[in-house]
């Protein structure tokens, strides 16, 4: 009789483990979800940022077609593809952006134009915080992956088909890219 | 910077716990001189937590309008706004509101129930007197204050303290107007040490909790910083932050003794002769000493 009691004790602590680990599984899988749309919407938000920009820019620097033709370009490839393609683009576009802005240090009426200098602020607002949403992104997938892959919960995730899932960053070669002319 | 989270969230539990051990104490040696001790720990709880919720939930406005806080805009703080939005996603929680404080010292704190509802205020003179990435060291410490559910933490820790002080209050009151049971009264010298030792303890008890308290909430400082220093990845931000309010000597009117444990820093510069067992905040030196060793 004691025995009985003992298996249903045990048997009840497993089940109630296994509802516990399944559910913060299930918490720490939406809360990568709600990353990913976080990091959508900043990289939404630059997207339609940037005509404005290229607007406002295009008036005083005639010159300069090839800047503003990439960062045309990169913005383009923005709301396209799988993740690394996003993150690739993403950082093609914060590139491109970079020699805009100092591109328009040349430009001093540019620069003291209110239009300019809110759209600056802006961008640079956005660009931290898509580095901002990348990093509890890729906080959140570390935590996921690691809880799946410890023991007891690696059964558990793999009982219900909890994979692994990818960090947001730009896999390639754009490291190799870097050229330095003389 | 992880052990130093973990560090100082066990820190507090310990502290949690030392103060029901204190509020059992009190109990015991209530119930040991008077009649229905415990009876009386219960009504203490309730008006703690009364009083304590009432502050729970007007708190925030109060504390807002005492500093005269006005709230920021998109126009004239963009790079505010948009510094404490890009971190509070960093952090996972919502964005909070953010207020300005007039005045020219550096200083902020953060306020409100819940993550949801939560408000951030920064000095003009913060804003002012730090870059870009002092400023955001010291916005990553007030979300994590808020992250961390420091605020509840505090207004557990004023519930607890006002258990005490109520218990022991009433008590030492109902003792000094004749209440000692009087059927044990066959007395002895052993009565009367058990006596007077209830009553130092009961004199006693509340500076007691304070003091737990305030360990309490030095604790969460730290806790701040160390996570405050994860959500930026660059502990020297806020240690170089920290650097600028020690060598800050503007003084800030609006704060009052009642308002200044929230603010990053003491409100207050000159030193005062408090020990630095009653000090809301930890040293400066030693908070700029352990974000330099992250």
């Amino acid at each position: 009789m004691d025995l009985v009691y003992w298996i249903l004790i045990i048997f009840g602590v497993i089940v109630l483990y296994i509802i516990v680990a399944y559910n913060s599984l299930i918490v720490l899988r939406t809360r990568i979800n709600n990353a990913w749309s976080q990091i959508d919407v900043q990289l939404k938000r630059r997207y339609d940022l940037i005509p404005n920009l290229i607007k406002t820019v295009q008036g005083y620097v005639k010159h300069e077609k090839t800047v503003l033709t990439e960062v045309t370009k990169a913005r383009a490839n923005l709301m396209s593809g799988n993740m690394n393609q996003k993150a690739k683009a993403s950082d093609q576009l914060t590139n491109a952006l970079k020699s805009l802005f100092a591109v328009a240090e040349n430009y001093p009426q540019l620069k003291a134009n209110e239009n300019f200098k809110m759209l600056q602020e802006e961008l640079s607002g956005t660009e931290s915080k898509i580095a901002y949403s990348r990093q509890f992104y890729n906080d959140s997938v570390m935590s996921f992956n690691i809880k799946i892959q410890r023991f007891p919960a690696s059964i558990i995730a793999n009982a219900f088909r909890f994979t692994k899932r990818e960090f947001f960053k730009a896999e390639g070669k754009e490291k190799e890219n870097i050229k330095v002319e003389f | 910077m992880y052990s130093q989270i973990s560090k100082n969230k066990w820190n507090s539990l310990f502290l949690f716990i030392l103060f029901f051990i204190l509020i059992g104490a009190v109990a015991y040696v209530i119930n040991l001189l008077f009649f229905q001790g415990y009876l009386f720990i219960i009504v203490a709880a309730i008006i703690a937590i009364i009083f304590s919720l009432i502050s729970y939930y007007s708190g925030d406005k109060i504390v807002l309008s005492m500093v005269k806080a006005r709230e920021a805009n998109k126009k004239d703080h963009a790079h505010l706004i948009n510094s404490v939005e890009g971190l509070s996603i960093a952090a996972g929680i919502p964005s909070p509101k953010v207020y300005v404080i007039p005045g020219m010292q550096i200083n902020a704190f953060a306020c409100g129930v819940s993550p949801k509802k939560a408000s951030v205020a920064f000095t003009e003179g913060s804003l002012q007197k730090l870059n870009r990435q002092e400023l955001e060291g010291v916005i990553a410490h007030e979300l994590s204050h808020i992250k961390n559910y420091d605020i509840r933490v505090m207004v557990l820790a004023s519930v607890l303290v006002g258990i005490i002080v109520f218990a022991s209050e009433i008590m030492l009151r109902s003792f000094i107007f004749g209440g000692v049971r009087s059927n044990e009264n066959k007395g002895g010298s052993a009565q009367i040490i058990l006596i007077a030792v209830g009553v130092v303890l009961l004199i006693l008890a509340p500076i007691v909790a304070q003091i737990i308290k305030f360990a309490i909430s030095r604790k969460r400082e730290y806790l701040a910083d160390a996570s405050g220093a994860l959500l930026t990845r660059y502990p020297k931000g806020l240690a170089d932050a920290l650097r600028k309010i020690k060598a800050d000597h503007e003084e800030l009117r609006t704060a009052s003794n009642a308002t200044a444990h929230m603010f990053i820093s003491n409100p207050f510069k000159k030193k005062q002769w408090l020990a630095s067992m009653f000090a809301s905040h930890p040293d400066i030196n030693d908070r700029i000493q352990k974000l330099d060793s992250m």
